[in-house]
């Protein structure tokens, strides 16, 4: 029993129980199904061993989702505890662990994924190229997040969940203070996700540089496909900083280094430096690619160009150029000079410059527009003065004299959710129904969705805003509970009621899902919402080739001048299309990067020997495989092209 | 309709944000750097105002002005380029409101940095506040006292806080009387204070350390110096010394209430400073922080009797 003791959960509570239920019949009712229903080899063959950037951007987008209603419960919880003075609901222990799984959880398997998800699922067609640029290392970079993000989930039940914050400060994180596994969990899973996003990085730079249609040169590029390529930049050159600092933590905890030691020339506030330069430019990460939808989306429901598309270049360029100049405002009060200080205080409120005209050039794309208030466009419109509030807020934190008061308050809590709420997850919202048809084939019921969206905007505001005022009374950041002498207890109970409306606006949106299924009508043609770019000109849902014949571009928004203007997109004739083969390496390879994660993490030195070797086998194999992919031939095309209703010749 | 709704709900809560109700701690400053941070506070509350009013007045314009259902059937929008003068005032307003923050900052951080003017020329009152999971302790080498959760603060008198932790980071916060900083168990961070006013206050770790962390909290009460100098004398002839066994105890993990010494554990488990983590420095330590403070300040005491 003694072995057995280690994977036991260390501060276990009915909740916990009643999850490890719930998850054993999940998997469970799962295999059932799939034995049931004779779908394993579909799943296998359709899925698993897919390199089609398209489902695997499917992938992304259900694992973000499932990801996301996981961390909006932990959201529900923390919100719940904190409703009333001296709530007993949940134990600072609990209280810990949830808030620091929530973190993680939103930035790195909701927002990143949910990112990704858009990335892969538009890059490639609003380039008008057949798939990124190395399909298979796509497939690796999705199951590498996949089961870093699972390995991550599963420490809530096999061992104990990390509860030092989702920032992980040592010396708080270290051995001595965090005896639980928790912590190794949060250095590995996010490790193992972190070298996928990497890859990604890379391959989308590559998708972006090589692979655009013929005529479409940088400065005709879609502004989504410019946000991610400034986005794969950032990425490359942030996630290492990452990588090594998880890899020193990851050796402080398992090996007794002294990395993030307070002793022997260990320096706890390097790992503060060394997180903080990758958090800071991921901050970026996930915002520039969400701008990027927006700046899509605008334009598609105001029926004009976007406004000022040279500057929207500059200014994303230049974002992503200062985010790497910005980190240190994380720890103003860590006892820098004032000249320091001031320094990064400036570089920080230089970021509102760039970002601020983009607020004006999305308001100047609507105006003298034909707005319609579709879904998608009601989130983008919400999202203009709430992240306007959320930008603002954002420079009176970089004063540093002031953020001495504002720092790890509740101030804080409610200026960064109200960037990345109104920013990243009202542009993933926006995005998802916006691409619904292009990925699945049939539109989502906009009534329900409509609902949804009142439900999140105002549920969104009273959750978030009365965190301001109680940040400015001296309501700390983290903390599971509060006296009634404080006085927290009534604005705290809005944000309990706020956070209750979002909740009610997730189940909405899991429903407009499931309603559309049910009574969506299919075959909406490839262009439902009159929209502007290339990955509009193809079938919904697009076919494995993406194009039958790869477009010619002659403008900055070559779909619409097509449909408008007479330009001819598509010329030529069908001739064979040479596609990669499909491969389970990719998901075998980081099945055991799983098995070898897990076993670092509890220290079970001989399965990490042999897992480790089996990564490196899936390597070596790859190298001496000779696959030269396959042809898709023309009849075949015919008859996709005919079977999809549509024929460009 | 519905945009409009939203508009007002959001409005609503601005105006909520910017009123409230009771004063605000951070808002109701009783010493010069919470002060100067307060006025830091509302200036840049003020310029931000009117540029969120700006974005949501030109919003609703816009929305309610080109929605497609009131648009004539045939209007088309025009194709655009942007626009040179436009352009330009949409950067160079946001660069001139840079401009002035870099200025605010600049001044603010110097002073919060430093002595409060006010009180320039006075000998500082030097404090060391350290944290163990999950205390505060408070010696006061000038005055020969230690007490734990709870702080006595004398008026009018500049406070030097010398910041330092026995764990986890830990962040030193008192709202009304200034920011907060952090303490660290490798190094010693300084904060310079003040108090203007007599009154109780509150004051707390800001940074989370774990378990214990909501209950990190202190009690503060800033009095005249004459009634801090009566205090000092009543624990001086009532409170037990403190000896390391007792120290040692009080840094393990746990809870107590106030508690106060006579003496302080500087003597025999001393600050990090100047320690940069070199094996042998506890002895420098030990010789410099006898050298710069504690003698230094106890013969400044007597100036203020």
């Amino acid at each position: 029993m003694g072995y057995f003791a280690k994977f036991a959960v260390p501060h276990p509570s009915p909740a916990i129980y009643a999850s490890m239920i719930a998850i054993g019949v999940t998997v469970f009712l799962v295999i059932f199904g799939l034995t049931y229903f004779k779908k394993w080899i579909y799943l296998w063959s359709e899925w698993i061993t897919t390199v089609d950037h398209k489902k695997i951007g499917t992938m992304y987008l259900i694992s973000a989702l499932l990801m996301l209603f996981r961390g909006g419960v932990d959201a529900l919880m923390m919100r719940t505890q904190t409703a009333v003075p001296d709530n007993k609901l949940l134990d600072s222990q609990h209280y810990n662990e949830v808030f620091s799984a929530h973190g993680v959880i939103m930035i790195i398997f909701m927002a990143m994924p949910y990112i990704m998800a858009f990335m892969n699922i538009v890059v490639p067609l609003q380039i008008g190229a057949r798939d990124v640029a190395f399909p298979r290392l796509n497939a690796i970079s999705f199951w590498l997040f996949f089961m870093g993000a699972m390995l991550f989930n599963i420490s809530f039940v096999i061992g104990g969940s990390p509860d030092a914050g989702w920032s992980s400060y040592f010396p708080l994180a270290d051995n001595e203070f965090s005896p639980s596994v928790g912590t190794n969990y949060y250095m590995i899973a996010i490790q193992i996700a972190g070298i996928g996003t990497l890859m990604t990085g890379i391959n989308f730079i590559t998708t972006i540089l090589r692979m655009r249609a013929p005529g479409m040169t940088l400065m005709r590029m879609p502004m989504f496909t410019w946000s991610a390529f400034v986005t794969s930049i950032i990425i490359i050159f942030a996630f290492p900083v990452l990588t090594i600092a998880l890899l020193m933590g990851t050796m402080d905890r398992l090996f007794e280094t002294k990395f993030f030691a307070t002793t022997d020339g260990g320096m706890d506030m390097l790992w503060a430096n060394l997180f903080w330069v990758w958090g800071h430019p991921e901050v970026y990460i996930l915002i520039l690619p969400a701008f990027g939808i927006f700046s899509e989306i605008i334009p598609t429901f105001s029926r004009r160009n976007i406004y000022g598309y040279k500057s929207m270049v500059i200014s994303m360029v230049v974002i992503s150029l200062y985010s790497f100049f910005v980190w240190t405002h994380h720890f103003f009060t860590m006892g820098q000079t004032a000249y320091v200080n001031s320094i990064f205080s400036i570089t920080t409120m230089v970021i509102a410059i760039p970002t601020g005209i983009k607020i004006f050039n999305w308001l100047f794309t609507m105006w003298k527009g034909r707005i319609r208030f579709t879904v998608p466009m009601l989130y983008s419109i919400a999202f203009i003065p709430l992240f306007t509030i959320g930008g603002v807020t954002g420079v009176m934190l970089a004063m540093s004299a002031a953020d001495y008061q504002y720092h790890n308050t509740m101030f804080l809590v409610a200026h960064f959710h109200n960037v990345i709420i109104p920013g990243v997850a009202f542009a993933v919202l926006a995005g998802s129904t916006y691409y619904w048809p292009k990925i699945f084939g049939f539109m989502l019921n906009e009534r329900i969705g409509k609902w949804a969206f009142w439900f999140q905007t105002i549920g969104f505001s009273l959750a978030f805003f009365p965190m301001y005022i109680t940040g400015l009374d001296g309501q700390a950041r983290r903390m599971y509970t509060y006296s009634e002498a404080t006085g927290y207890g009534p604005l705290n109970f809005v944000s309990f009621i706020g956070a209750a409306f979002m909740a009610i606006s997730f189940v909405l949106i899991v429903y407009t899902i499931y309603y559309s299924i049910r009574h969506a009508p299919r075959h909406v043609g490839g262009d439902p919402w009159d929209a502007r770019s290339l990955e509009w000109a193809t079938h919904n849902p697009v076919p494995e080739y993406n194009f039958a014949i790869i477009p010619q571009v002659d403008s900055r928004e070559p779909f619409w001048d097509a449909k408008y203007k007479g330009h001819e997109l598509f010329k030529g004739d069908y001739k064979k299309i040479h596609m990669p083969n499909n491969s389970g390496v990719p998901f075998i390879m980081s099945a055991i990067f799983f098995v070898f994660g897990f076993a670092l993490v509890f220290s079970m030195w001989i399965l990490a020997v042999i897992s480790l070797i089996g990564i490196f086998v899936c390597m070596a194999h790859r190298s001496f495989e000779i696959d030269h992919g396959h042809y898709i031939s023309v009849e075949e095309i015919k008859e996709t092209e005919v079977k999809m209703g549509g024929n460009h010749k | 309709m519905n945009i409009k709704w939203s508009l007002l709900v959001i409005f609503f809560v601005i105006v909520t944000v910017l009123t409230g109700c009771d004063p605000l701690m951070v808002l109701d400053p009783k010493g010069p750097q919470a002060q100067t941070q307060a006025n830091v506070i509302w200036i840049s509350i003020a310029i931000m105002s009117v540029i969120t009013i700006v974005v949501c007045a030109f919003l609703v314009f816009v929305l309610v002005k080109y929605r497609d259902s009131k648009l004539p059937k045939d209007y088309e929008p025009p194709y655009i380029e942007g626009n040179h003068l436009v352009e330009s005032i949409i950067v160079g307003v946001p660069i001139l409101i840079v401009i002035f923050f870099s200025v605010v900052t600049i001044i603010s951080n110097n002073k919060v940095e430093a002595t409060p003017e006010k009180y320039k020329g006075q000998d500082p009152l030097v404090i060391y506040a350290s944290t163990s999971d999950w205390k505060w302790h408070f010696s006061y080498p000038e005055n020969g006292i230690e007490t734990v959760n709870y702080l006595y603060i004398p008026t009018k008198r500049p406070l030097e806080f010398k910041l330092y932790s026995f764990g986890p980071i830990t962040a030193f916060w008192v709202p009304q009387l200034g920011g907060q900083k952090y303490a660290m168990a490798d190094m010693v961070t300084t904060l310079h204070l003040a108090a203007d006013e007599e009154g109780e206050m509150m004051g707390r770790n800001a940074n989370f350390s774990g378990k214990g962390f909501a209950q990190n909290m202190f009690h503060v009460e800033a009095m005249s110096q004459a009634e801090f100098d009566d205090w000092v004398k009543e624990v001086k002839d009532t409170a037990e010394p403190i000896t390391e066994a007792k120290f040692n105890e009080l840094l393990k993990p746990g809870y107590t209430g106030q508690l106060t010494f006579t003496g302080t554990h500087l003597g025999f488990s001393p600050a990090p400073e100047h320690h940069h983590g070199s094996k042998d420095s506890n002895e420098d330590v030990n010789d410099e922080y006898m050298e710069h403070d504690h003698e230094s300040s106890n013969e400044s005491a007597h100036n203020y009797e």
